[in-house]
Order: C-alpha cells, then sequence, then structure tokens
C-alpha cells in the first residue's frame, strides 16, 4: 500500500517538499545542538525542561486520543466512526513518533539513549514511559495496518486483530497517565503534586486530540473526494464539547484547592502563569490567551446550534486546540520549575534554535501523517468509488 | 529471467565492491598495525617493566579492565584497590595510575585506537597527561 | 528444496533477526555476568573511610565572613573541575551559598533577625536517605552506595535532566555546554585544571559525592577540610562519631524534612555553643 503515498498531484508533492525542507532546517539546527550542547536551548540550571518535554506531553495526549474513535466503533459497534478510525489510528502513530523525537532531541547524549533499555529501571516512570509509547506505537502500526490492508480487499480483518484492537484500548490511557505520574510523584514540586494530574492530562488529551481530528477531517473533505461523514464530524464535536468541560472544571479544582487552602507553595505557579510574580511575568501572555481561548471554545460549543454549524465547530476546535497547546505544551511544563526549589523566580523562553528544532518535528510528523493519511484516504476512495 | 545480463553485471559489480578492502589489501600492500610505545621516562625508570597485568593480556582485554575499574571505582567500591594475578595491588584509575605510567597517550593509546579506527569516549572527561616521551 | 516467496522471506527475516539478535543476546549475558562480580566489596585494605551512613554537619558559626565561605567552596570547585562559565544560565555548582529564606523557603519568620534571614548557608547535596533523583532516573546512573552517598556515574547518564525535576534541593547541575570549552576571551572554563580527577562532558548531570575519591583514600571530604571545623563530617549511624556528638550537643536542622527524602546534611545557625 506504500506506493499510494508516493502518487500524488501537484500541491500533494509541494506540501511534501515544504515539510522537508522545513525538517532539513530543524536538522541543521539539531545538528548546532548536537556540538555545542543543550546550552543553545533557553533551559537553565533552574528551568530544566522546556519547550522539548512540553511538546512531548501535549501529544502524548494527542495520542492517546485516537482511543476517542476506536472505543465507540469497536466496543459499541457505532457505524459512523467506521470512515474515521482508521485517521484516528494514524494520528496516534504519527503523534508518538513526535512524542519520542522530542524526548530525543531533549537528551543531553543522545547516543547513550539506548542505556534505557540497556539498565531496565523499573522505579522509574521515564522508563515505563518507554515500555508504554514503544507498545503503543506499535499496536497502532499492526492496527492501522492490517484493517486498512483488509478494507482494500473487501474483507473483514484477520481474526487476531480483535484483541489488539481491545488492548490497545486499555492501552490509550495508560501512555498519558504514565505521562502524568512523570510529574505527579516528584516531592517539592507543589505544582504538579496533584492527584487528578493524570485526570487532567486524559480530560485535555481527549479534548485537543479530538478537535484535531475534526480540523483534520474537515481539511480531508475539501482537498479529496473522502468524506468523513458530518455526523462522525458533529459527533467527535459532542465528545471535544465533554472533555472541554472537564478540563475547566479539573482546572478549576486545582484553582480551589490551591487558594482556598492558602498554602503558598501551592499557589506560586498560578500566580507566575496567570498574573506574574514581582513583575516576571513572561508567561502571563500566553496563558491569558490560553484561557480566552478556552472560554471562548466552551462558549461555542455549548450550545448544540452553534456546534451543528461546521464553520463554528472548525472555529471552536482551533480555539480548543491552541488553548491546551499552551496549556499543557508550555505552561504546564515550565510552570513547574518556576518558582524554583530555593522559591527564587528564573524565567525561561525558548530559543530560535529550539523553536526550529521544535518546528522539524513538528514536520516530521506531519510527513508521517500526510503519507498515511494519504494511503488511506486513496484505499477507501478506491474501494468506494 | 528478464534482463538477465544487466543483473549479471550488476551483480558482478556488487560483488567487486563488497570484495573490494580485501582486494585492496592482498594486491596492495598490507599496512603495518602500528605497535604501542612503551617509551616513557616512567616506564623506563622500571627494573622490571610490567604492567598491572602480562602484556599479552593488556593487549587483548585493556578495554575489559578499564570497564570493570570504572564500574567498580563509580559503582561499588571503597577502597578502589585492584589486585592483579601476582597479588600485587593498584589504585583502580585511568588517570592517576593507568596514564602515570603510559604518560604519552599520542603514541600509546592514539597510535592504535586511529589504527583501528575505535573512539574510545574516556578523554572526553579524563585529563590526558602531558606528553612525555624519550 | 522448493520454496515459495513468503516461505522465503519468512526464513530470511527470522535469520537476519537471529542474526543482529543474537550477538545482542550473549552481550547482554556477558554484562550481566560483570555485573554480578562486581558486587563484591573489596574489604577495607588501604584505609580507606568508611561508614554506615555519611552525613554532614554545617556548622553556621564557623562562617562569619565571605572568606569562610569562599575557601571550602574553592577547595570543591577547584579539586573536582568544577567549570565556572560566568552566567546564571549555564552555571554548575556542587556547593555555594544561599540565604536563609532561600535554604529553607517557607521556614523564615516575619520579625526573624535581619542578620539570621541573610545569612548565607553552605547548601550542596542532601545525600538523602530516600533520594528521589534515584528513584526518577531510568538508567541508575544516579543511585545510593551502600554508605548512603548520592552517587552520579558520568559514563552513563543520558541527560534526560529526570533527576533535576526530582530534586527537591536544586543541588543538580547539568552540563549545557561543553565545560572544557573557552569563553569569548579564550578563557577556559575550568580556571586551573586538577589532573587527578576528570572533567564531565556536555549533556551530563553533576552535582556532590561527598568526595567518594578521598574517602576511598581515607582522607575528609575537601570542604570539610578546608572548613576549619565548620564542616563536621561522619558516620551518622555511629554513636560515638564526632557527628553524632555535634548533633547531640546542638539543636539542629535540616532542608525540607517534610518532604520525607531525609537528608544526610544538618544544620547549626550561629551563636549556639552550649556544648
Amino acid at each position: 500500500m506504500f506506493e499510494k503515498a508516493l502518487q500524488g498531484n501537484k500541491s500533494y508533492w509541494i506540501w511534501i517538499f515544504v515539510l522537508l525542507a522545513i525538517t532539513g532546517a530543524g536538522f541543521l539546527a539539531y545538528l548546532r545542538q548536537f556540538t555545542y550542547g543543550l546550552g543553545i536551548t533557553g533551559m537553565s540550571r533552574d528551568v530544566s525542561w522546556g519547550f522539548y518535554i512540553g511538546q512531548f506531553t501535549f501529544l502524548v495526549g494527542i495520542a492517546a486520543s485516537g482511543v476517542m474513535l476506536v472505543l465507540p466503533y469497536y466496543l459499541h459497534n457505532y457505524k459512523k466512526f467506521g470512515r474515521l478510525v482508521i485517521l484516528g489510528e494514524f494520528l496516534a502513530i504519527s503523534a508518538v513518533i513526535m512524542c519520542i523525537l522530542f524526548i530525543f532531541v531533549d537528551l543531553g547524549q543522545p547516543r547513550r539513549v539506548m542505556n534505557v533499555m540497556l539498565y531496565p529501571t523499573p522505579n522509574s516512570v521515564m522508563f515505563w514511559d518507554m515500555v508504554v509509547l514503544l507498545g503503543y506505537l506499535i499496536l497502532n502500526v499492526i492496527i492501522g495496518w492490517t484493517v486498512l490492508g483488509a478494507e482494500r480487499k473487501g474483507t473483514p480483518p484477520q481474526g487476531w486483530v480483535k484483541p489488539l484492537i481491545y488492548l490497545s484500548i486499555a492501552w490509550a490511557p495508560s501512555i498519558h497517565t504514565v505521562t502524568a505520574f512523570l510529574y505527579a510523584g516528584l516531592p517539592g514540586r507543589h505544582f504538579w503534586l496533584s492527584a487528578i494530574m493524570a485526570a487532567r492530562f486524559l480530560a485535555s488529551a481527549f479534548a485537543s486530540g479530538p478537535a484535531l481530528l475534526i480540523i483534520l477531517a474537515l481539511i480531508i473533505r475539501r482537498v479529496t473526494r473522502f468524506d468523513p461523514g458530518r455526523e462522525a464530524i458533529q459527533t467527535l464535536g459532542k465528545i471535544v464539547t465533554y472533555f472541554m468541560l472537564t478540563n475547566v472544571f479539573f482546572l478549576g479544582l486545582e484553582f480551589f484547592t490551591a487558594f482556598y487552602s492558602g498554602i503558598p507553595g501551592h499557589m506560586h505557579t498560578f500566580q507566575y502563569l496567570y498574573a506574574g510574580i514581582d513583575g516576571h511575568d513572561k508567561l502571563v501572555p500566553l496563558m491569558r490567551i490560553s484561557s480566552v481561548l478556552a472560554v471562548l471554545a466552551v462558549a461555542l460549543l455549548i450550545f448544540p446550534k452553534i456546534r451543528a454549524n461546521e464553520k463554528m465547530l472548525a472555529l471552536a476546535s482551533v480555539a480548543v486546540f491552541i488553548s491546551l497547546w499552551i496549556d499543557k505544551g508550555f505552561g504546564l511544563v515550565v510552570g513547574g520549575f518556576i518558582p524554583n526549589m530555593f522559591e527564587k523566580v528564573v524565567e525561561y523562553w525558548p530559543t530560535g534554535l529550539e523553536m526550529l528544532i521544535s518546528l522539524g518535528v513538528w514536520a516530521i510528523g506531519l510527513l508521517v501523517l500526510t503519507a498515511l493519511y494519504k494511503i488511506a484516504i486513496s484505499v477507501k476512495e478506491e474501494v468506494e468509488l | 529471467m528478464y534482463d538477465g545480463n544487466k543483473i549479471i553485471i550488476g551483480l558482478v559489480i556488487f560483488g567487486l565492491l563488497i570484495i573490494s578492502p580485501i582486494l585492496y589489501n592482498t594486491i596492495g600492500k598490507a599496512s603495518v598495525p602500528p605497535e604501542p610505545d612503551i617509551n616513557t621516562p616512567e616506564i623506563n625508570k622500571m627494573i622490571e617493566k610490567k604492567c598491572v597485568e602480562p602484556k599479552s593480556f593488556m593487549r587483548a582485554n585493556h578495554m575489559q579492565i578499564l570497564n570493570d575499574w570504572r564500574d567498580e571505582v563509580v559503582r561499588v567500591g571503597k577502597t578502589r584497590t585492584y589486585v592483579n594475578g601476582e597479588g600485587k595491588e593498584f589504585n583502580m584509575s585511568l588517570q592517576n595510575t593507568c596514564m602515570k605510567c603510559h604518560s604519552n597517550k599520542k603514541n600509546f593509546c592514539d597510535k592504535c585506537h586511529t589504527y583501528m579506527a575505535v573512539k574510545p569516549y574516556c578523554w572526553d572527561c579524563h585529563i590526558a597527561p602531558k606528553e612525555k616521551t624519550t | 528444496m522448493s520454496m515459495d516467496r513468503r516461505q522465503f522471506l519468512k526464513i530470511a527475516g527470522l535469520t537476519t533477526i537471529a542474526g543482529v539478535g543474537g550477538p545482542a543476546v550473549v552481550a547482554g549475558m556477558k554484562e550481566r555476568l560483570l555485573e554480578a562480580s562486581e558486587l563484591v566489596d573489596v574489604p577495607g585494605r588501604s584505609g580507606a573511610l568508611t561508614a554506615q551512613r555519611w552525613g554532614m554537619v554545617v556548622d553556621m558559626s564557623r562562617f562569619r565572613t565571605e572568606a569562610d565561605r569562599q575557601k571550602v567552596i574553592d577547595a570543591c570547585h577547584h579539586i573536582h573541575n568544577v567549570p565556572d562559565f560566568g552566567n546564571p544560565k549555564d552555571e554548575i555548582k556542587w556547593i555555594w551559598p544561599e540565604t536563609y529564606e532561600h535554604a529553607f523557603p517557607g521556614r523564615e519568620d516575619e520579625y526573624m533577625p535581619h542578620a539570621l534571614k541573610e545569612m548565607p548557608f553552605l547548601v550542596l547535596c542532601n545525600h538523602c536517605a530516600n533520594p528521589p533523583c534515584v528513584r526518577v532516573c531510568p538508567t541508575k546512573a544516579t543511585f545510593k552506595r551502600k554508605d548512603g552517598i548520592v552517587m552520579m556515574d558520568m559514563h552513563r547518564c543520558i541527560g534526560c535532566r529526570f533527576c533535576m525535576a526530582a530534586c527537591p534541593f536544586g543541588a543538580r547541575s547539568f552540563n549545557w555546554r561543553d565545560p572544557r570549552g573557552k569563553d569569548a576571551q579564550g578563557r577556559p572554563f575550568i580556571r586551573k585544571d586538577n589532573p587527578e580527577y576528570p572533567t564531565r562532558t556536555i549533556g551530563v548531570v553533576e552535582k556532590c559525592t561527598f568526595c567518594t575519591e578521598r574517602l576511598a583514600k581515607g582522607l575528609q571530604p575537601a570542604c570539610a577540610e578546608a572548613s576549619n571545623g565548620g564542616l563536621v563530617f561522619g558516620d551518622l549511624e555511629d554513636e560515638n562519631s564526632n557527628i553524632r556528638n555535634k548533633l547531640r550537643n546542638h539543636f539542629t536542622i535540616r532542608r525540607k524534612t517534610e518532604l520525607g527524602t531525609s537528608p544526610s546534611v544538618y544544620y547549626v545557625i550561629g551563636g549556639t555553643e552550649h556544648v
């Protein structure tokens, strides 16, 4: 089926080459980082994780959200998702690949990455994160490819795929739970030390992932002859609505605990992120944009009549995606380090090279996604037309 | 077989490329493996020129010994003492034992490592001695 | 023997896996044999200092001037080849001063003496009995030795910096750039290197090791030696040790004990000499 990714019209190839060019630029920037060290980033002794790990965290959510299509389709026999489910699985593949790359570019000694397998350490959450991410990647590759191959031949998928599908449904929440545990078990990082961290992660994942799928489905409908189905998109809209509300609710819970208890350590990061501390307010504009977009998205999504309008749904989805991208891909990780362990405020802002490397990783992810979607849609067009 | 001739020609070229290093060494002059140089003031002073273990063993297993020493020193050792086959004791230290005698890293370590195209990362952190050769 | 394409691919695939994976398995087994053998402890032979659990008391009454503190810091940073990048972003430090309110956040009182609030306490790795950095490390590059020292294996560290996120004491530094490099004026970051000790390389985490290399030779940690009695180093599990004597006779505090990591570094706040 790979050959389908190599047959496309002019705009397809222009898109591919644009992505390749960005990947190349990102790679050159990475070479600079490789020789100079991670000092080319904005990270420091005090904020020792930054944009890379933020992106990783956000993308684990996108990967996990594939289950929002797989579960209704396979467990509840919700046929309307039949045309979308492969798109969810392939999005998960691309997202996991980006996750792995973001971890990789964040390593100080990338050549030693295999030490994680050479000296397996079950007490480290990072070890388990590697296990669940690789497992999820493999599951999705096998399932997506087999099911699509069967569809092409017009036969039902092989019997052995079913158990794997059920396994992947259970597996999806695990990847994001384990990722939340990276943060939620560290003494002294009050902002992260929250029992609802994993729940918050899952809620934001199941809002931002389906929001991205809505945007992708609408783009696909426009640029190909394949229509994912109006009703399927509307159901996704409902999923985004409920999980976005849950996410905002969870964030409210965090605010309540911090500010009603009045414990300084629990309030500090929230103060830094949303108001600034002693004039240190680099992240405040971003966090405010995130909040405004969240309110806007909820206002648009909550009324079924507005949501039914696809233009409004698209707008709301973009708002959800950007809002959560800022919140989780930036504020959550960076905020955990501010103030630092000495209760001093040392700020962080990514550098140009850091952004370029990140852009390169996104471009690789989009390349993988484009190729996989091209294959999936070509097969669907071939079967249907 | 379609295009049989082309395939066979291709295979022959491929085969030649694969064995080219061997051909180069048999037809051309085989390069002489370098001999590590032990001509340093410290070694010349020794009455009996002996490393921590016999020369042949060191030649074959120095990397293994260094790895063992490394793990022992960093991860376990309280005393960092190595006892060799003859019962002699040594401080397990690359900088403070090995290189104290072999104070000619260029002619001792690098010579062979360059020849073998291996790049051990020892010297990324460990400080090489001031080059001494008599 | 006839073989269709499918069978051929199956056999070829399996052969490849065996070819690629076989040596890896053998190498892995060899590795494990070595790990088992290294667990054998060489009994104390060369007069090394040993303990059940090493600890330190920082007696602030002995650190009255900046020179008192700087002497200790320089002793450590020089013998361990700690680079000075001259900017806080790349900064690497093993032992350094923090004022009371920063060393003990949440413990400052409104009307406490100004001098105490501003007093620079020497802080370093606490060598916690229950170290979160060790818990999170994905490669066991940082680990706790039997004598309580939290050690770093620079050969194994992959530079993921999970330990830096986990340490509640900000004790860990990362090599954001090459410590062996030079600044714009051509001055090396390590002003004068100590040829007896290694430097570090790009992309690994480092911190205080309680001078394991000196303990092995029977010497006190460099900071303690240079401290003129301001840093008391000894075995916390030994009732008769000098450190236990110090702890018996002074009121001491530790940093962030509420987190349950159980630091091994104690502080005597100056001025209370009631031995």
